[in-house]
């Protein structure tokens, strides 16, 4: 699979390390009401789709940035990357 | 396991497979084979449903009707019977497992593949061709042993082999890798291997002798939920009523579940596998590096059959990618050189139900009436008796297997993980 980088253009798939599901960007807060069970299901819980899946890849062997990539996991292409940094403060985490 | 429970015959079934069967249709032209199991069309309304003519699905049909005396059963399959996991597997059994919520249920698998063949009265071509488990450092061999020594407490066989006990054995493999040299192995003489198609034949035709309807070719659309009670299920061929719904269908455990509007503690990965080019006998039983991902036994046919890891990412595919080719040819080169001219025949890629913590689900879930079985990593094939008994145990009685009692959808919840590898909750790292 190749990696379209927001910055670096084209990478091969394995400079990178794969976390996951992109959804563990939104951790919750641990102070909440319910916050054990938010935890529960943010750490273990996945909706695991058959199609288009937004996922977090790092990218250990080049400039150490999150990716977020959507990928269908039907077919293994590769639709989108962006910077996990630039998705994270769209939703309004981090300062 | 109670012997009078065993199916040790039937009168309903025509045939019986024999040597002196086989001598008798060899001489009168093979006129006399008969289909294998119906092809029934779907009743209204059954005691239990089950969802997924895979290995574990059809195991349980079978369990369910010749230990627990269900007899209106049936199994929902939306391709054909046997076309999942369980004919795209490495073909391996083995109970070398560590921790207290595994072993004793994986060695009553062990158990139940001893006497499969004659319960079945079918040839599933298990051989006992045991597995060993190479050791390259000191700090291995520690855990190699203790987990050998949890083994033996649970009542499986486990024996540590010297280098040169394993020189003798296998003389063939590198010793002396500069980076990965051999120090002894962990064996199981009890493990080996299993002609996998021919376990989920051999279930569905017992337990269609018994009376259980496997209909192919039907797809599950939906459950039919109402008050939080799972009445039935919604498929291809039209509502099906069950008292009870069982689902079998690792791989596609997430799919199927979201169509009761659960979501599960996993992601679905895959993993590939490789045969080579058919060779005279080289490989005389299972052997796995213990530096590097890669493991090897030799099929009845000749062909060398091995694998290694799983791709890493999210996949439905049921193929992978080159990094891990290259990665599992690397572990076969530095393990056994000899096999750098063998060539490949074919490699194919299979869904793995990657859990939370590596380890199976059994388990009621929050709907009355609905209950899961999935999980199975890629350790699911070796677990097909087991999961089968144990699960219809639970369909039948509603109370957990006595060996299966760690395997709760809940467990993430209360912190009871069943985590062999210590990784956490990441599932392309078990």
């Amino acid at each position: 699979m190749i990696i379209p980088h927001p910055l670096l253009g084209p990478c091969d798939a394995q400079e990178f390390t794969y976390l996951g599901d992109a959804s563990l960007i939104a951790r919750p807060d641990g102070m909440a009401e319910g916050a054990a069970d938010a935890f529960h299901d943010y750490l273990y819980l996945r909706d695991n789709p058959a199609g288009l899946h937004r996922e977090l890849w790092y990218h250990e062997q080049g400039d150490r940035s999150w990716l977020v990539v959507t990928r269908n996991t039907l077919t293994h292409e590769i639709v989108k990357a962006e910077l996990a940094r630039d998705v994270a403060r769209a939703e309004g985490r981090g300062r | 396991m109670q012997a009078a429970m065993l199916g040790t015959g039937n009168q309903e079934h025509p045939m019986r497979y024999s040597g002196f069967r086989i001598l008798k249709e060899a001489l009168t032209g093979h006129k006399g084979w008969q289909p294998v199991w119906r092809r029934p069309d779907p009743k209204p309304s059954y005691d239990i449903v089950i969802v997924g003519g895979g290995g574990h699905g059809l195991a349980t049909a079978h369990y369910l009707a010749s230990n627990f005396g269900q007899t209106r059963v049936a199994v929902i399959e939306k391709g054909w019977i046997g076309g999942g996991n369980v004919g795209r597997n490495t073909t391996i059994i083995r109970s070398n497992y560590l921790l207290e919520g595994n072993e004793p249920f994986y060695e009553f698998s062990l158990k139940l593949w001893e006497g499969l063949e004659q319960d079945l009265n079918y040839n599933a071509m298990v051989s006992q061709r045991g597995i060993l488990n190479l050791i390259h450092t000191d700090a291995q061999r520690d855990a190699y042993i203790r987990r050998g020594n949890a083994m033996i407490l649970h009542g499986a066989d486990a024996q540590y082999l010297s280098t040169d006990q394993i020189r003798r054995e296998y003389p063939f493999l590198n010793f002396n890798d500069a980076r990965f040299p051999i120090k002894g192995g962990l064996a199981q003489r009890r493990g080996g291997t299993v002609r996998h198609d021919a376990v989920a034949w051999g279930y569905a035709r017992a337990a269609d002798a018994r009376g259980v309807d496997i209909i192919q070719n039907c797809e599950v659309t939906g459950f039919r939920i109402e008050n939080g009670i799972c009445l039935g299920v919604e498929t291809s061929r039209g509502f099906i009523g069950a008292g009870k719904v069982g689902v079998a269908v690792a791989g596609s455990s997430s799919r199927v579940m979201a169509q009761a509007g659960l979501r599960l503690p996993i992601e679905s990965h895959v993993l590939q596998a490789f045969v080579s080019e058919g060779l005279k006998p080289v490989m005389p039983g299972v052997i796995t590096f213990g530096a590097g991902h890669f493991y090897c036994s030799q099929s009845d046919k000749g062909g060398l059959v091995f694998g290694g890891d799983i791709d890493g990412y999210n996949s439905y595919a049921q193929r992978g990618n080159l990094p891990v080719v290259e990665d599992v040819a690397e572990g076969a080169m530095a393990l056994i050189p000899g096999l750098g001219r063998v060539r490949l025949l074919r490699m194919w890629g299979g869904v793995m139900d990657m859990s939370m913590d590596g380890s199976p689900i059994i388990d009621r879930t929050p709907i009355e009436g609905l209950y899961f079985n999935g999980g199975w990593c890629y350790g699911g094939f070796k677990a097909t008796p087991a999961s089968g008994w144990c699960f219809a145990h639970l369909l039948s009685t509603d109370t957990p297997h006595p060996t299966a009692t760690a395997y709760r959808l809940d467990r993430f919840r209360k912190g009871l993980m069943i985590d062999e590898k210590g990784m956490g909750a990441q599932p392309n790292l078990h």
